[in-house]
């Protein structure tokens, strides 16, 4: 499946990022560097965000993808990357998390 | 990361080329190695691996955090001949993540109610591969018997440095094949590219158990690319 995802540039990250950049717009880039257990994608997927939250592709099949979209808000801003860690929801907390029981660990940095 | 890198990595993607998006963890640096380009030292050695294996992940090197991430084309099978074999192929290869293509000029073979689901070319191989070219990243199978539409194929693979290249015959059809493509001025080490009798040595003897060998030979051949070269380290 990954491989049809891969051939359909029109859905592919890192061809949307090339192009949100070549209309002006501010991109972030999240990549998944490392898993741990049973994670939801594998290492190397990317979700792609612009300054208006808006994103592409995938780091989690959906469970985190609400945080890094925020932390990317604020990557933008900056321009530091940093490396967010995600594991199983603590429900105390209210924080967000895999379901699936896996950790993990997404590099967030800005295009340019 | 860098426009530019984003630029260059999607260029060599969109090229069906390999390559790998090298970022230091540590200062968010980042580059873009396609497959043969040199990299030194032991981040060389994890570069070439990362492109063998096709993984992406994070290497520590003297103390510093690399990230690895590999784009590989996907792997392409192209098998010449709609026969009984390649039938039998088409499903395996298509569960295995590779993308099929048949190619057979003979149209009572190459029917859509035989190849049902599966790219089909009813032409010689010559027109197709015009159309859509072989590449590093695709696999060959000649599986006609017929010089006619078998060593043209062959021909065009050794020119596009196929990962894979076999073929279907005995000893003997094979040494005649050899025999007939150097008389045609073909060199003998693209000759001695020819996996003959093609697959893995695995006693198969149903056109079903010969397509399991050939797919078990292209897999061996993709997994393993350039350690036979001794091309490891740069």
């Amino acid at each position: 499946m990954s491989d049809l995802v891969h051939k359909d540039d029109a859905r592919d990250p890192l061809m949307i990022a090339e192009e949100w950049m070549r209309a002006g717009r501010d991109v972030a880039i999240a990549t998944v560097v490392e898993t741990w257990g049973s994670a939801p994608r594998p290492v190397g997927s990317h979700l792609v965000i612009d300054t208006e939250g808006n994103f592409e592709g995938s780091v989690s099949g959906g469970c985190v993808e609400g945080a890094v979209v925020a932390e990317a808000a604020d990557v933008l801003a900056e321009g530091k990357a940093r490396m967010l860690e995600f594991g199983v929801a603590d429900e105390t907390a209210w924080e967000v998390g895999l379901s699936c029981g896996g950790r993990i660990r997404v590099y967030v940095e800005r295009l340019g | 990361m860098d426009p530019h890198s984003l630029k260059k990595l999607n260029a060599l993607r969109r090229e069906r080329q390999a390559a790998i998006l090298l970022t230091d963890l540590g200062d968010g640096r980042d580059r873009v190695v396609g497959e043969g380009d040199a990299v030194a030292g032991a981040l060389g050695e994890a570069v070439a691996c990362a492109f063998r294996s096709g993984k992406s992940g994070v290497a520590e090197v003297d103390g510093r955090k690399f990230f690895l991430n590999v784009h590989l084309p996907a792997p392409r099978l192209v098998v010449i001949g709609a026969v009984h074999i390649s039938q039998a192929l088409a499903p395996m290869a298509k569960i295995a993540g590779f993308d099929l293509t048949v190619i057979d000029p003979r149209t009572a073979f190459a029917s859509p109610e035989r190849f049902s689901d599966v790219v089909l070319h009813a032409e010689w191989p010559d027109e197709a591969l015009a159309r859509q070219p072989l590449d590093a990243y695709t696999a060959l199978a000649a599986l006609t018997h017929d010089p006619k539409i078998d060593d043209p194929a062959l021909r065009a693979a050794f020119e596009a440095e196929c990962f894979y290249i076999g073929a279907l015959g005995s000893r003997k059809t094979h040494a005649k094949r050899v025999e007939r493509l150097t008389g045609a001025g073909v060199a003998a080490e693209a000759l001695e590219r020819i996996d003959a009798p093609i697959g893995l040595d695995i006693g198969a003897a149903t056109p079903a158990e010969i397509a399991v060998a050939v797919l078990g030979a292209v897999i061996r051949a993709l997994r393993t690319r350039g350690l036979q070269a001794g091309s490891v380290s740069a």
